[in-house]
């Protein structure tokens, strides 16, 4: 009998004509080469199979037992951000030319994936004001860890310096993947919730390959990467910092101010919250770490009749090709998001993007300014873009129960990974309406 | 169809936009008070400037020039392209799964957690390991996770093992990762047969191996028959068995990784489970592993308490954290629904359809091209271009004609012990008549290259472009729009 599942075509008589022409009886001939010690004995012990409509039915349940953004108000961010996606955005993506594709690998079949990333990286490189992007990374965390195996295998020192204002997630996968690479990795502490100059003077040697710093940092509060650019080039290190990319549409960028590698997340760019994945890191390098930037790159090339086209370039760095001696071992990327993003960026354009890194400013200011005057304590001492820290009079946890009953969901809570009790890291996003903002307040202050 | 050319900062005017965004609904800031001027911009990100319509055409246009499962057949050997389920795709869309924060407190996703607890354990099923981790956001990141694992059980038993063996079939991710994980790498030759040459690697293995790394179906697409004895050298040895699960598409339901007797493996659920590609992600990469290494495993864990579900940060021998939040949910969510789709029954049935298919082009082709490796194969099978390269025509050149015809070509020169290799795996999705019409094409290519090679090496004839100058591409890159005044 052939098969009764929607995504297996075979009929009994395919199987059969199949079994006829390899003269065999039955597919298990197939699977003879399997020592018999090994072979399952019965079905797989999971679930049965579901058919489509109850299948949905389920899954809309498993969905509907979770908060959403549609629902509640989220003044939640610390890396991952309830910000506007234009509708254009997933129509592009849905399209299955691009999402049922591989790598591109055929160029001659693939132009429109490689000239949407070659586009992709041109963006990238006007928001960071470096000179080269990749393709994309897994996200924003790893890329922090992977530009610092950069530097350290590109300046062939053995110790990298961050900042305790870098999010606590890029410092984690920083520190296993320092344990496999063997370089040592020191943290530098805070002055309120800046990165502490003195201390990074002090700690910074001739065998820093890099200080990693994050723009605006984990805390919303921008710090002064000129300073920190002079302490790095005294030493001979290399600047690394991971960047908000829609910040960056306001702020100075990291390439003009003197980094060597900028890293980041590009989810506030038109990529959904997702429960935290998938997202997608972005890599931008000068151009001396051109050749040993990790994972794909697309270049413009020329075929015979001199018209443009693109391709994968520079692949002599990849592990296909260097196998060990790759400059790191990234094979899958982000490519449909990198796609996502870069059609929510031409959507924004040049003036869309500064209105809306604007409006993230002006909410969250007014924000501050409004619990101040409330009498909450607002932490930040620097300027911040649109997260900034309070000081409860409870704990976060406590806080974040009374405002899910309000219909928001609260900030971040600082207890467990910066011992800061009672204090809680509020996102506003341009999502974010004024009432809105009025009514959480009103939540805070009967706490 | 009208050519199209533009790249989108060429059609780009100023003043135009495809956004309105709400005016402020509170005071307006004046950046200069706000911010030191030296923090600020001076020009402005030159992003392009399009409205809706024009923004939507252009990458319309774009999409048109480009190659999915959905526009045909797409044999690339290890990389299963089979087709992309619908369903998965609005399911991960739904609300309850999209628009969720990963901060949020526990109790309002407990839905989120109840998936990743049940795929899970799903996967270790299905792999035959008790534990596993769904962090990894591909393979890669699986083979480093896994070999990370290994690097800390080994140092916890008081070992600094510091080689990896990999036989010479693997991907090239196999030695990249074990690099990255900080171990030297060795090669173990492939016999003969073309599976691993148990004598070399007795040679190989001793108290310094932290693990050997193995594709089984190998990419040759072959099942490494000496398993149970290859486990055995390597276990003796005091080193780990680390199952690369790129080609577990030829497995599903027959055998387990466990069974088999390895101690650490990732699955990759772009190939096997069905999530799309993307044009070079996003993937997944889970990674499971037997008990013993459990507790080495990425934080944060998902557990099971009655019956709330929670994330658990507290395992001291855990290597940590790899990559952000719990991996690339929205993948997960895609894979989940796929296992639920087909039961134990239907993923049963795809790897015996995946198998006959592979075995029945194979079959079909083997007149026409050499197959270096006679027996059955699994799930893929590796056919070599060298009669054809003695008549002028590469590999390169039949993947190229190929495209003519509208199909995706294998994958080509990997693995790297066959010269000219052509790698086919045609996937459980496909019709016979698919594989038919695609062995018939394959079938008039090798007649033209002995009629008229000059049409398979000018190839491709019908594409948007034709075959680029890499060369000059790396020499002399250009991996950015730049304005031309």
């Amino acid at each position: 009998m052939g098969s009764t599942f929607r995504y297996l075509p075979d009929t009994a008589q395919d199987q059969q004509a199949m079994l006829d022409a390899l003269n065999i009886d039955s597919i298990a001939d197939l699977f003879d080469d399997l020592p018999t010690s090994i072979r399952l004995d019965g079905e797989l012990p999971i679930e049965k199979a579901i058919p489509e409509p109850l299948l949905m039915k389920k899954m809309q349940q498993l969905a509907s037992k979770n908060t959403n953004a549609n629902q509640h108000s989220y003044f939640l961010g610390a890396g991952t951000y309830d910000h506007f996606i234009p509708s254009v955005v997933n129509h592009v993506i849905s399209r299955s030319e691009f999402y049922t594709a591989y790598t591109p690998y055929q160029p001659e079949i693939s132009q429109g994936e490689l000239q949407a990333i070659f586009e992709f990286q041109t963006m990238v490189c006007e928001l960071t004001g470096m000179d080269v992007a990749n393709s994309s990374m897994y996200d924003g965390f790893t890329s922090v860890a992977e530009a610092a195996a950069l530097a350290v295998s590109s300046t062939k020192r053995s110790k990298v310096l961050i900042s305790q204002a870098v999010h606590p997630e890029s410092r984690a996968i920083l520190t296993t993947n320092a344990s496999g690479l063997a370089y040592a990795v020191e943290e530098i502490n805070l002055l309120d919730e800046i990165t502490n100059l003195n201390e990074l003077q002090q700690k910074i040697d001739q065998d820093t390959a890099a200080i990693i710093a994050q723009y605006p940092n984990f805390f919303g509060s921008v710090e002064d990467l000129a300073q920190i650019k002079q302490i790095a080039e005294s030493h001979g290190a290399l600047l690394i910092v991971s960047a908000n990319p829609l910040a960056l549409a306001l702020l100075q960028s990291p390439g003009h101010l003197g980094a060597d590698i900028v890293v980041g997340d590009m989810q506030p760019l038109g990529i959904p919250m997702s429960f935290g994945g998938p997202h997608c890191g972005y890599f931008a390098v000068n151009k001396k770490l051109m050749r040993k930037i990790p994972g794909r790159i697309v270049g413009e090339a020329l075929d015979a009749n001199g018209k443009r086209g693109f391709t994968l370039a520079l692949q002599a760095r990849e592990q296909h090709i260097r196998r060990e001696k790759a400059s790191s071992n990234i094979c899958s990327n982000q490519a449909l998001n990198a796609l996502a993003s870069a059609v929510c960026m031409s959507a924004l354009g040049k003036q869309g993007i500064r209105k809306m890194a604007q409006l993230n400013v002006e909410k969250a200011d007014y924000m501050a300014k409004q619990l101040s005057k409330k009498g909450f304590n607002v932490i930040n001492r620097a300027p911040f873009f649109n997260e900034f820290v309070i000081k409860l009079p409870v704990s976060t946890n406590t806080a974040n129960r009374k405002l899910i009953e309000a219909g928001f969901v609260g900030g971040f809570d600082l207890s467990m990974d910066y011992d800061m009790a009672d204090h809680m890291l509020i996102a506003v996003t341009e999502q974010r309406t004024k009432a809105e903002i009025d009514q959480f307040i009103t939540v805070l202050e009967a706490l | 169809m009208k050519p199209y050319h533009s790249l989108i900062f060429e059609i780009s005017q100023s003043d135009r936009s495809a956004v309105d965004l709400p005016e402020s609904d509170v005071d307006t800031i004046e950046l200069n008070d706000k911010f030191p001027s030296h923090l600020l911009r001076e020009t402005e990100a030159e992003l392009p400037e399009v409205p809706e319509l024009q923004l939507i055409r252009h990458y319309t246009a774009l999409s048109n020039k480009n190659y999915g499962v959905d526009s045909g057949f797409y044999p690339l050997g290890s990389c299963t392209m089979k087709y992309n389920p619908k369903l998965n795709e609005d399911v991960a869309r739904l609300e309850g799964f999209s628009r969720i924060h990963p901060y949020q407190p526990e109790e309002t996703i407990q839905g989120a957690l109840e998936l990743l607890y049940q795929l899970q354990e799903d996967l270790a099923v299905i792999s035959g390991m008790d534990a596993v981790t769904l962090q990894p956001s591909a393979g890669a990141q699986g083979e480093w996770t896994g070999l990370m694992i290994a690097k800390n059980y080994h140092r916890q038993n008081g070992e600094n093992r510091s080689k990896v063996l990999v036989p010479d079939s693997a991907h090239g991710t196999n030695p990249a990762s074990a690099a990255v994980a900080g171990f030297e790498t060795v090669t173990i030759p492939s016999n003969a047969n073309g599976r691993v040459d148990v004598e070399a690697l007795k040679e190989h293995v001793d108290h310094d191996t932290a693990a050997l790394m193995l594709t089984n179906p190998s990419t040759l697409g072959l099942f490494e028959k000496d398993i149970i004895e290859i486990a055995d050298i390597v276990h003796q040895a005091g080193g780990l068995l680390y199952y690369d699960g790129a080609n577990a598409n030829a497995i599903l339901g027959k055998t387990t990784p466990g069974k088999m007797g390895f101690d650490i493996v990732h699955l990759n659920l772009h190939k096997t489970f069905t999530t799309p590609h993307g044009g070079g992600g996003p993937g997944a990469g889970p990674v499971g592993v037997v008990k013993e290494l459990t507790p080495y495993l990425p934080v944060p864990r998902i557990t099971k308490e009655g019956d709330q579900y929670r994330f658990d940060t507290e395992e001291p021998l855990s290597i940590g954290r790899v990559k952000g939040y719990y991996g690339n949910f929205g993948i997960l969510v895609r894979a989940y629904t796929y296992i639920r789709t087909m039961g134990p029954e239907g993923l049963r049935q795809v790897s015996e359809s995946a198998v006959l298919h592979a075995n029945y082009l194979k079959k079909r082709l083997e007149p026409y091209f050499v197959a270096p490796y006679p027996q059955i194969c699994k799930h893929e099978f590796v056919l070599s271009g060298i009669n054809q390269k003695k008549l002028g025509v590469r590999t390169l050149d039949i993947a190229k004609r190929l495209l003519d015809f509208g199909y995706h070509p294998p994958t080509i020169y990997f693995p790297l012990n066959v010269e000219e290799a052509l790698m086919i795996e045609p996937t459980e999705t496909e019709t016979k008549e698919t594989l038919d019409a695609f062995a018939d094409t394959m079938i008039q290519i090798a007649k033209e290259i002995e009629e008229n090679p000059m049409m398979v090496l000018e190839a491709p004839h019908t594409t948007v472009i034709g075959r680029l100058d890499e060369t000059k591409a790396s020499r002399k890159p250009i991996l950015r729009y730049t304005k031309h005044e």
